[in-house]
Parts: C-alpha cells; sequence; structure tokens
C-alpha cells in the first residue's frame, strides 16, 4: 500500500553540491537566473551554459535525471522556440504567404531555447541536491527580515513543513478510500469528464473529514510537546557556511563579471522584430 | 501530596452551543507518586482520557484541583513548565508527528524549549536511543511500523526530559508485535530511567504489569490497587462490564465450578503453574 513517493525532486547524495549552505544555494540559484538574462549574446550565453554544464557534473546527480526534468517542459520549449523562429529581420531563408523565416529568426530561437533551457537545468540542480527541509529551513531564514513588515515568517515554514510531512500520509489515505469505495461497489474509471467529477465526491469528503480530525490531534500533540509559537525557539539543526560556500560564490562572481564583460563587448544575440 | 495530585476533579465538555453541558468526570481524587507506574483502566466513556488531558493542563478541571510537581495547572503561566514534565502521547501515532525526518521530530520538543543545539542535538541521540530507533534517525516517518512511529512520538516525549509520561491508550491501533514494542520500550523507560507512566488502556493484559491498576466507571474511580488485589476483584468489574485477563478469567470460572485454584492468577505462566499444580495431585 504504501508507496515509495519522492518528496520534491531530492536525490540524494554528498557531492560538494549537495554539502552547500541552502541558504547559498537558493541565493546563487537566483543570482543564477538573473544573469541567463543578463547575458544579452551568445558569447555570454556559452559561459552561462559552460557553468551550468560544471555544476551538473559536480551534483553527482545522473544526468538522466535532467533529461527527465526536461521532458516535462520540452513542449514549452519547442513551442517558444517556432514561434520565435518567425519573428526575426535578416535574410529570408524560407517564405509561404505572410510567414518567413529569416536567419536572425534561427537565431532568436536558438537563443531563448537555450535560456529557458538552462533556467530549467539551473533550478533543477537546486531541488536534486537539497531536501525539503533543508530548503524550507533555509527560506525561513532568508525570510526572516521580513518579520519586520509583519510577515509571520515562522507560521509559514512551519506550514511548509508539516505539510510536506502529510503528503505521503494523505496519499496513503486517500488509496485506502479509494479501494473502500471501490468496494462498495463505486465507480471511479468509466464515464464522461462530469460522471467522473461526481465519482470523486464519496472520495475527497471522507478525506477532508480525516484530515481535520488529524489537524485536530496534531495540534494537540504539539501543544503537549510545548509548542508556542516561534518565539524563543531554537533549532537542532545550525546552516553553516564554509569555505566551500565561500568558494561558490566567488567561482559564481567570476563568471558573472564574465558575462556582463560580453554584453558590453559583443553586440546583442536578439533580433528585434522589423 | 504525589508526583501528580488530582483533588475532587469534576470536569464538563461543553456541546455546541456552549450551554448544555456533559458532565464526564464527577469528582475524581487520585494521586500518583514518582516513580511509579500506573495502569489506567476503564471501557469507552469511562472518563479516563479526560482525566489523562488534566495531568499536563491540556484540560482545565471544572473543580477541584490538579497539581503536578506541585504547580497548580489552572495557573496560565505554568503551563509550559508543566507539559515539560509531563508527556502526552496519543493514540494514533500517525497524526502526532510533525516532520518529515525522525531525527528533526524528536527535536521538535526540544527546540520548543529554547535548548541550546549541540544539546538538543545530544538529547535527540539519547531518547532514539532509549526506544531503540537510533537507527532511523534520518527515516521518513510514513516508512515505518505504527509501533516503530509510536516509539518516535515516545521519544519525542523523552527528548524534553520529562519526569512522567502519560500514554492514552498507545497501543489501539497497533498490531501484536507493534503493541509488545512500545510496551516493553514503556517498561524499560520506567525500569531503568525512573519515569513516571500513566498507561490508559483498555487492554487488560497490559494493566497486569503496572505497579498499581485504577478502574474508572462512569467518571469515578471504582476501584484501585496492585493488579493482584484489582483483578481478584472479578464480580465488580464483571458488573460494570469490564473484563479481566484471560488466564485470571479462566481460573475464576474453574473455581466457580469448585475446582481448588489459587485466589487470583494474573498471567498465562501463574495459570499454567496452578493447573499443573492442580492435576499433578
Amino acid at each position: 500500500m504504501a508507496r515509495d513517493i519522492t518528496l520534491g525532486q531530492y536525490i540524494p547524495g554528498h557531492s560538494l553540491i549537495h554539502r552547500m549552505d541552502p541558504r547559498v544555494k537558493i541565493a546563487l540559484t537566483f543570482v543564477f537566473i538573473v544573469f541567463i538574462f543578463v547575458a544579452s549574446n551568445f558569447e555570454g550565453l556559452l559561459i552561462m551554459v559552460a557553468l551550468m554544464f560544471a555544476i551538473l557534473l559536480m551534483s553527482g546527480v545522473p544526468l538522466k535525471q535532467y533529461f527527465k526534468s526536461l521532458k516535462a517542459i520540452l513542449f514549452i520549449v519547442i513551442f517558444t522556440g517556432v514561434l520565435n523562429l518567425f519573428y526575426g529581420s535578416g535574410h529570408v531563408i524560407w517564405q509561404w504567404k505572410v510567414m518567413q523565416i529569416t536567419d536572425g529568426g534561427i537565431c532568436n530561437a536558438l537563443f531563448v531555447s537555450i535560456r529557458i533551457v538552462s533556467l530549467i537545468l539551473y533550478s533543477s540542480v537546486l531541488t536534486f541536491t537539497t531536501s525539503p527541509t533543508d530548503l524550507t529551513d533555509a527560506l525561513e531564514r532568508i525570510m526572516k527580515p521580513l518579520k519586520a513588515l509583519h510577515v509571520k515568517v515562522h507560521e509559514i515554514a512551519m506550514m511548509m513543513t508539516i505539510a510536506l510531512r502529510f503528503v505521503p500520509t494523505l496519499l496513503e489515505e486517500t488509496d485506502k478510500i479509494m479501494n473502500a469505495q471501490k468496494a462498495r461497489g463505486a465507480d471511479l474509471e468509466s464515464g464522461g469528464v462530469t460522471q467522473r467529477i461526481h465519482a470523486m465526491i464519496p472520495i475527497l469528503i471522507p478525506l477532508f473529514v480525516s484530515s481535520f480530525r488529524r489537524a485536530y490531534d496534531l495540534a494537540m500533540a504539539m501543544e503537549c510537546r510545548c509548542y508556542h509559537g516561534g518565539e524563543g525557539r531554537t533549532k537542532m539543526k545550525q546552516l553553516h557556511m564554509t569555505n566551500l560556500d565561500g568558494a561558490a560564490i566567488a567561482c559564481t562572481a567570476i563568471f558573472c563579471a564574465a558575462v556582463i564583460f560580453c554584453a558590453a563587448k559583443f553586440p546583442a544575440a536578439l533580433h528585434e522584430l522589423r | 501530596m504525589g508526583y501528580i495530585s488530582a483533588q475532587n476533579v469534576t470536569f464538563a465538555y461543553e456541546n455546541n452551543e456552549g450551554e448544555e453541558k456533559n458532565e464526564v468526570l464527577h469528582g475524581v481524587s487520585l494521586d500518583i507518586k514518582k516513580g511509579e507506574f500506573v495502569a489506567l483502566l476503564g471501557h469507552n466513556g469511562s472518563g479516563k482520557s479526560t482525566l489523562a488531558k488534566h495531568f499536563n493542563a491540556m484540560l482545565l478541571p471544572c473543580g477541584g484541583k490538579v497539581y503536578v510537581d506541585g504547580l497548580d495547572t489552572m495557573d496560565e503561566a505554568l503551563k509550559i513548565e508543566i507539559r515539560r514534565r509531563v508527556g502526552l502521547v496519543l493514540q494514533n501515532p500517525d497524526n502526532q508527528l510533525v516532520a518529515s525526518i525522525v531525527e528533526e521530530d524528536v527535536a521538535f520538543g526540544p527546540e520548543n524549549l529554547g535548548i541550546a543545539p549541540p544539546e538538543i542535538r545530544k538529547r535527540v541521540d539519547d531518547a532514539l536511543k532509549a526506544v531503540e530507533m537510533y537507527d532511523y534517525r534520518l527515516s521518513a516517518p510514513y516508512k515505518l511500523s505504527g509501533g516503530q512511529k509510536q516509539r518516535i512520538a515516545i521519544a519525542g516525549i523523552i527528548a524534553m526530559e520529562p519526569d512522567c509520561i502519560v500514554l492514552d491508550e498507545p497501543t489501539a491501533m497497533l498490531d501484536p508485535r507493534g503493541r509488545d514494542e512500545v510496551l516493553h520500550t514503556i517498561h524499560k523507560l520506567n525500569n531503568e530511567n525512573g519515569i513516571t507512566i500513566v498507561l490508559i488502556t483498555h487492554y487488560m493484559d497490559e494493566a497486569v504489569g503496572a505497579d498499581r491498576v485504577v478502574v474508572m466507571d462512569e467518571g469515578k474511580v471504582l476501584t484501585q490497587g496492585t493488579p493482584r488485589e484489582v483483578f481478584s476483584q472479578v464480580e465488580l468489574l464483571k458488573e460494570h462490564e469490564l473484563d479481566v485477563p484471560q488466564a485470571t478469567e479462566l481460573a475464576w470460572r474453574l473455581r466457580k465450578e469448585g475446582y481448588d485454584l489459587p485466589e487470583c492468577v494474573l498471567n498465562s505462566d501463574e495459570c499454567v503453574a496452578a493447573l499443573e499444580h492442580l492435576l499433578n495431585r
């Protein structure tokens, strides 16, 4: 019954990337994403792609996994790529009525596709090498300054932790309820869309009822364990920045400087619409 | 006064309209000594769980007083102190684990108490070793069996270094093996760590190993004493639709039929010995 559910997409490991402070990982991922857009020509983008491949290899996660995450967005890549084919100036290569493909359009399509793919791969590195608990933990700490703006940082992080904890439990419960309803003759598989949605009702209602019961129990258990909000709370796991994180930051800075240099030195790759 | 002292406690749940009241405890007085292992028995609706929730200020008495280590549970400011001293383990192991990694769940209590991180680490390791779950510290709770999850829940309480643990039917949702694991753990904590245990159960066999058995019925203490004293009152228990351990029941019925068996037999070993003695004569 209990299926093996992968929470998030975390793939355990001990690579350099795995060992980095999750706060630094989140921050650097953000920087990478920004610089993918700062890179305005192929020279700059090449630097970002080279850095990306270096990171992918260092992460020790099988490249197969990365391809899998790309598969999910393949349609978007092709769609935007094809659209961009038709927008661009330069020599006309192929023409049919009002539609035409120019060398500039091919350039654009290539450029935009590479951007999207790098975007996905950079964020995949983060989710593949950081456990969901580390992610929420790091987010809580990164968002701490927002407390001054009365954002309930601790509460949000606590809710995320509990949600993650209960995903497998509720999945298992859904399975049980579905089987129980099937045993009573419920037909969940046949019929049109409306019929199927109707068939979900006897599954969702018990699931809701039991979730509320669980929530009540959990709240009591938390109170029994002296939970009283984020005030005066400590954490067993302390996040430490190490030399590794310093090296990663320095490395990123150098690559980013190179991208800015390229952006200034070489002409932009994206060809404007005529 | 005992470590936990309930003095003439009455309690009523308010119904939805907040007017009509449904009294479930009618003047319960009970003293629990430090280091004692008390089994609290009674069938559904006898008020045993309600009473247990008074022991760590989860519920407050409508009348009477409850003291924990001399602290009055009515005092709002002492709530955290009381809950640190008396931990409560609930029936459903799935609903009381907070984090998705075992060791982080065990750390939840000490983190709430604001203890320094290195000390938490030590307490978590010690607590997991005490319930014999140290090897599973990095597992996800949903991959564990019911008995293992319940032991993690117990570890989460132990990590707060309580003097007393109250367990509200901790074995009700477990298979026989899980039940044995949990009972073994509870007894070990009582014997080796000197932690006071209040075990609420409706399995009579679990109560046999306790120092003292308290039987509740209709919001009152029906009878109490050592397991032998309580389970020798088979008629009284039967009158209130309560069971006795199976071995006790067998010996009692045979005695009623005129066989010469001892007054009270508590477990199967005693029962076998008594029957052997009878047959060999």
